[in-house]
C-alpha cells in the first residue's frame, strides 16, 4: 500500500494566541481530487496554509507522501511536490509575465524557454502579454498565470486555494477544465472552495468544515446533500 | 570656461559617488524593503577598515581592496540580514527605521573605538598623483576610476536585476515574500544576498569618496546619506532616476561652490549654504515628489501599554516630584546637575512620546527644535525670563506646525528621511552668524520668575522635576481625552480616520506644534541649566539618540521618557568611571535593537508587568470560595 499524497492528522494550528484548527484529519490520495468545503472563517484556508507550509502546526503531524514534514518551510515544500496556489492572485504583480515564469524555474523541470513554451501552450492568451507587468492583466489572466505553476513545475500535490473567488463563470469554467486534466495526469488536488458546485463536479470526495474541524467526508453526491445543514452550522 | 568645465568634472564624479551609494540603498530596499538607515555607517566602517589595512598595515591596494569589498563587506552585509533583518520583515516600517538607525549609531560606536577621532588619517586615491589634461582641465586617474566604476556599476546593476534568474528572484521575493516560498525560493538567502550586495556597494562608495576629506566617522556617515536623496528621487526603486538625482546633486553642489561665492543677499552668500545642498534636494524630492499610494491599513500590535487614569498619573507626579526635592539635599551639586539634566532631556523626549509614540509620526529633528528654544530664550527674548521659556515654546510650536504642512502626507520612512535632512539644515544653520553667535556658544540665564530665581544645581532639579512631571501629566491627559483618540487613530491607519471624517491635515499638523512647542520649552530648560550650549548640544545625531532611546525605553510612555533622559545624562558620566569608551553609542545600539524581539521597550515592559501584576492580584482577590462541581455544569447546559 503506498502512502497518501498529503495527510493531516489531528492538526491544531492558528494565529498569535488565536487557536482556528481544532484537530483536523484529512486525507489525499494518490491521483486524487478532494474538495475541501465550508462557510466563511470554517478554517478551510487556514487548512490550506498547514498542508503548503505557510503555517506551522501546534500539534499533530504534516504527511506528504508518508514522509513527516512539521516545521518544513513553504520553499523545502515546492521543492518536495507541493503547490500551492494561494488564495487571491498568485503572481508578482511588479513582475512581466515572462519574468513571473521564470521564477517558477525554481520549482519546475526543464530550462526558462521550454518552460515558457509550455505555459503559453496551456494559455495562448499568456504568450500575447508576456511583456506585460503581471499586475496590469486582467482577473482571468492573473489565474491563468496562477495555474501556469501547477501546469509546468509536475507536482504530486496541488493545493488551489479559492481559485474562483471574483473571477467570471466562463474563465472559471477553463480552469476548473485545468484541473480535470491535471487530475488525469495523476496529481492529487485538494480544492478549497466556498462555492461547493463546480468543486464538486470534478471531485473524487469531498469533506466539510465547520469552526475549525472536519465534520463530514464522503463522496461529492453525498456531501452534496448535507451541504445546507453544514453550512448553517446544523452538522455533526 | 575653463572654471565651469573644471567644476563640472567635480561635479559629475561626486555625483557618480553618490550614485554608487544611492545605487546601493535601492537595491537592499528593492530586495528587502527595509530601508537601511545605516547605508552610510556601513560605509564609514569599511573605509576606515580600508584604510586599516592599505595604510596602517601597508597591504597592496589590489589586496585590500578585494579583502575588503569581497570578503568582509558582503560578509557584514549578510551578518546584518541573519542577524537583525531576519526579525523585521514582516514588522511594520517604525521598528526597521529603529533598528537600521541603532545599527548606525551601533557602527559609529565600534569604529569610534577602534579608530579614535583624535588622530588624523588621509587615504589616498587610487594612483595619486597620475592625472590626465581634458581640455585644460586636469582629470586625476582617481576621478577617472570612480567614473568607470560608477558606469559599470549601473551596467551591474542593471544586468542583474532584470536579465538574471537571482535578479528576478530578488524582485519576486519583494513582490509577495509568501508567494516566493511557494516558488520554491528561500526569500531569507535572497535577502541575505542583497544585504551583501548593499554593504559592497556602500563599502565602495565610502572608499571612493574617503580621499577627498580627512577620515572623519560623522562626516563620511551622513555624507553617504546624500545618496538618500537621490535615491529618494527614483523612488527607493528606479535605478536610471537614482543615477540623474545623484548628478543633479553633484553637480549642483560642485557650482553652489565654485559661483555661490559671488551671489549674495545682505550678510549670506550662497557658497555658505554649498554643505545643504543635499538637504535642500532631498527636502525638495520628499515635498515635491507625488507620493507612493499609501497601503492599505495594517493592524499592528493590539496590546500597547495601558495609559493611567488622571488621579494615578498625578499621584505618581507629585510622588516624583517629592522624592527628587528629597533627593536634591542628599546628593551633591554634581549628581544634581544630571539628574536635572536627565529631566531635561526627559521634556524633550515626551515631545517625542507625543508625535510618535502616540500620533505614530516619526520625528528626527527633536534636538533641532529643542536648539530653536535655546537661540529664542538666549538671544531673543528676556534672556533667563518666564516670558523666554514660554516664548521659546510658543515660537518652536509655530515651527513645528510649519514643518508639519509640507510633511503632511509623508509616511513614516519619508517622514523620518524629511526631518533628518531638516535636523541637518538645522545644524547649518545654528552654525550661522544668525543661529548661535558665531564662534558657537550661547550663554543663556538660569530662570527667575520674579523674586523666585533658580540659580542653584538645587533648584534647577526642582523646577525640572515639577516641570518634567506637569508635562507627563499633561501628554497621559492628552492621550486619554478625544483628541488623543484621535491620535491612536491616525496612528493605526490615517486612510481609515480619514473616511471616518477625521481632518488630518489638523490633526496632523496640532500634535507637531504641541510636540515642537513641548521640545523647545524642554531646550530653553536645558540650556538654562547648562547656562552655555553650542550648536553640538542640538546636532542631527543628538536627535538619532533621543529617538532610538526613546523607542528603547518604551516610545509610548512616560517612563520611557524619563529612562531615556536618565540614560543620555548619566551613562556618558558613568562612562568616565568604568573607562570602556563610546558605551552610549553601542549601548544605544544594542538596546534599540533589542526592540527588534519587544516593540514596547523597557518602559512598555514594565508597565505591562505593573499589569498582569495588578490582574493577578485581582483574580486572586474575586476567587470564588468553592469551586463549582463539573457535574452541575453538565446539567445546567
Amino acid at each position: 500500500m503506498t502512502a497518501p499524497a498529503l495527510e493531516l492528522i489531528d492538526v491544531r494550528a492558528g494565529y498569535g494566541r488565536i487557536n482556528v484548527l481544532h484537530g483536523v484529519d484529512l486525507t489525499l490520495p494518490r491521483g486524487k481530487v478532494l474538495a475541501l468545503l465550508g462557510a466563511n472563517g470554517a478554517g478551510k484556508s487556514t487548512t490550506a496554509q498547514v498542508a503548503g507550509g505557510r503555517i506551522v502546526p501546534r500539534s499533530g503531524c504534516l504527511h506528504v507522501g508518508g514522509h513527516h514534514v512539521n516545521g518544513a518551510s513553504s520553499a523545502d515544500l515546492a521543492k518536495a511536490g507541493v503547490c500551492t496556489v494561494p488564495e487571491g492572485r498568485g503572481i508578482f504583480p511588479n513582475l512581466t509575465v515572462d519574468e513571473n515564469l521564470w521564477v517558477m524555474t525554481h520549482v519546475a523541470p526543464g530550462s526558462r524557454s521550454e518552460l515558457r513554451e509550455r505555459a503559453f501552450r496551456f494559455f495562448p492568451r499568456l504568450g500575447q502579454r508576456r511583456g506585460q507587468l503581471a499586475g496590469t492583466l486582467s482577473g482571468g489572466e492573473q489565474q491563468m498565470l496562477a495555474m501556469s505553476r501547477a501546469l509546468v513545475s509536475e507536482p504530486s500535490v496541488l493545493i488551489l486555494d479559492e481559485m474562483s473567488m471574483g473571477l467570471a463563470p466562463l474563465i472559471v469554467r477553463e480552469l476548473f477544465e485545468n484541473v480535470a486534466m491535471l487530475k488525469d495526469q495523476g496529481i492529487a488536488i485538494l480544492i478549497i472552495e466556498q462555492f461547493a458546485e463546480t468543486a464538486l463536479r470534478v471531485a473524487d470526495f469531498a469533506a466539510v468544515m465547520a469552526h475549525g474541524r472536519i465534520t463530514a467526508v464522503g463522496l461529492p453526491d453525498q456531501i452534496a446533500g448535507q451541504l445546507s445543514s453544514a453550512y448553517l452550522g446544523g452538522a455533526a | 570656461m575653463h572654471t565651469f568645465l573644471a567644476f563640472t568634472v567635480v561635479g559629475v564624479v561626486t555625483g557618480a559617488i553618490y550614485a554608487v551609494a544611492a545605487s546601493g540603498l535601492v537595491v537592499t530596499y528593492t530586495t528587502s524593503g527595509v530601508f537601511n538607515f545605516a547605508h552610510g555607517a556601513i560605509g564609514m566602517f569599511m573605509a576606515f577598515l580600508y584604510w586599516e589595512l592599505r595604510v596602517h598595515q601597508h597591504w597592496p591596494a589590489p589586496v585590500a581592496l578585494v579583502v575588503v569589498l569581497l570578503i568582509l563587506s558582503p560578509l557584514l552585509g549578510a551578518l546584518i540580514e541573519r542577524l537583525l533583518m531576519r526579525r523585521l520583515y514582516a514588522a511594520p516600517m517604525g521598528v526597521s527605521i529603529v533598528v537600521t538607525l541603532a545599527l548606525l549609531v551601533m557602527l559609529l560606536g565600534v569604529s569610534e573605538s577602534i579608530w579614535p577621532s583624535q588622530e588624523l588619517r588621509r587615504l589616498p586615491g587610487f594612483f595619486a598623483g597620475h592625472s590626465v589634461s581634458v581640455s585644460g582641465v586636469h582629470v586625476t586617474y582617481h576621478q577617472l576610476i570612480v567614473l568607470v566604476v560608477a558606469a559599470l556599476t549601473a551596467g551591474f546593476l542593471r544586468f542583474l536585476m532584470f536579465h538574471t534568474r537571482t535578479g528576478v528572484t530578488m524582485r519576486a521575493v519583494v513582490d509577495n515574500r509568501d508567494l516566493a516560498g511557494m516558488n520554491g525560493i528561500y526569500p531569507e538567502r535572497v535577502a541575505q544576498l542583497s544585504w551583501a550586495l548593499g554593504a559592497t556597494l556602500a563599502a565602495l562608495a565610502g572608499i571612493l569618496i574617503a580621499p577627498a576629506l580627512t577620515l572623519n566617522h560623522q562626516l563620511l556617515t551622513f555624507l553617504v546619506i546624500n545618496g538618500y536623496a537621490a535615491a529618494m528621487l527614483g523612488k527607493l526603486k528606479n535605478l536610471p532616476l537614482t543615477f540623474v538625482g545623484a548628478l543633479i546633486l553633484g553637480l549642483a553642489q560642485a557650482y553652489v561652490i565654485g559661483y555661490g561665492g559671488g551671489v549674495s543677499l545682505g550678510s549670506f552668500r550662497l557658497i555658505d549654504a554649498a554643505q545643504v545642498v543635499p538637504t535642500v534636494f532631498l527636502f525638495l524630492v520628499m515635498v515635491g515628489m507625488p507620493q507612493v499610494r499609501l497601503p492599505a491599513g495594517r493592524l499592528v500590535a493590539a496590546a500597547a501599554p495601558r495609559v493611567p487614569a488622571l488621579r494615578s498619573s498625578l499621584g505618581w507626579a507629585a510622588g516624583l516630584v517629592v522624592g527628587i526635592s528629597a533627593l536634591s539635599y542628599v546628593l551633591s551639586d554634581f549628581w544634581t546637575f544630571n539628574f536635572a539634566l536627565a529631566l531635561s532631556l526627559g521634556i524633550v523626549l515626551l515631545s517625542l512620546v507625543l508625535l510618535a509614540g502616540y500620533a505614530g509620526q516619526v520625528s528626527l529633528m527633536q534636538m533641532t527644535f529643542a536648539g530653536v528654544g535655546a537661540v529664542i530664550v538666549g538671544r531673543v527674548v528676556g534672556n533667563g525670563s518666564l516670558v523666554g521659556v514660554l516664548a521659546a515654546g510658543l515660537v518652536t510650536a509655530v515651527l513645528g506646525a510649519l514643518v508639519a504642512l509640507p510633511v503632511l502626507r509623508l509616511q513614516p520612512l519619508y517622514l523620518a528621511l524629511t526631518t533628518l535632512a531638516l535636523a541637518m539644515f538645522g545644524d547649518w544653520a545654528f552654525n550661522q552668524s544668525w543661529g548661535f553667535n558665531q564662534g558657537g556658544s550661547l550663554t543663556v540665564k538660569r530662570l527667575a520668575i520674579g523674586p523666585i530665581t533658580f540659580g542653584n544645581e538645587q533648584a534647577q532639579l526642582v523646577l525640572l522635576s515639577v516641570v518634567f512631571s506637569a508635562a507627563g501629566v499633561l501628554v497621559l491627559a492628552i492621550r486619554r481625552g478625544p483628541y488623543g483618540r484621535r491620535l491612536a487613530a491616525l496612528r493605526d491607519s490615517p486612510v481609515a480616520a480619514s473616511t471616518l471624517g477625521m481632518n488630518l491635515v489638523v490633526t496632523k499638523t496640532t500634535v507637531f506644534a504641541l510636540s515642537a512647542g513641548l521640545a523647545g520649552i524642554g531646550g530653553a530648560l536645558f540650556s538654562g541649566l547648562r547656562v552655555s550650549v553650542s550648536p553640538n548640544d542640538f546636532l542631527p545625531l543628538e536627535s538619532l539618540f533621543l529617538f532610538l532611546v526613546l523607542s528603547f525605553g518604551g516610545v509610548t510612555t512616560v517612563i520611557g521618557a524619563l529612562f531615556g533622559g536618565v540614560f543620555l545624562a548619566l551613562v556618558p558620566e558613568l562612562q568616565k568611571h568604568i573607562n570602556i569608551d563610546n558605551i552610549q553609542y553601542i549601548g544605544i545600539g544594542v538596546g534599540a535593537i533589542s526592540l527588534a524581539t519587544n516593540p514596547h521597550g523597557f518602559g512598555g515592559s514594565i508597565s505591562m508587568a505593573g499589569e498582569q501584576l495588578r490582574e493577578a492580584w485581582a483574580k486572586r482577590r474575586r476567587r470564588p470560595p468553592a469551586p463549582v462541581p463539573a457535574m452541575t455544569l453538565e446539567t445546567a447546559a
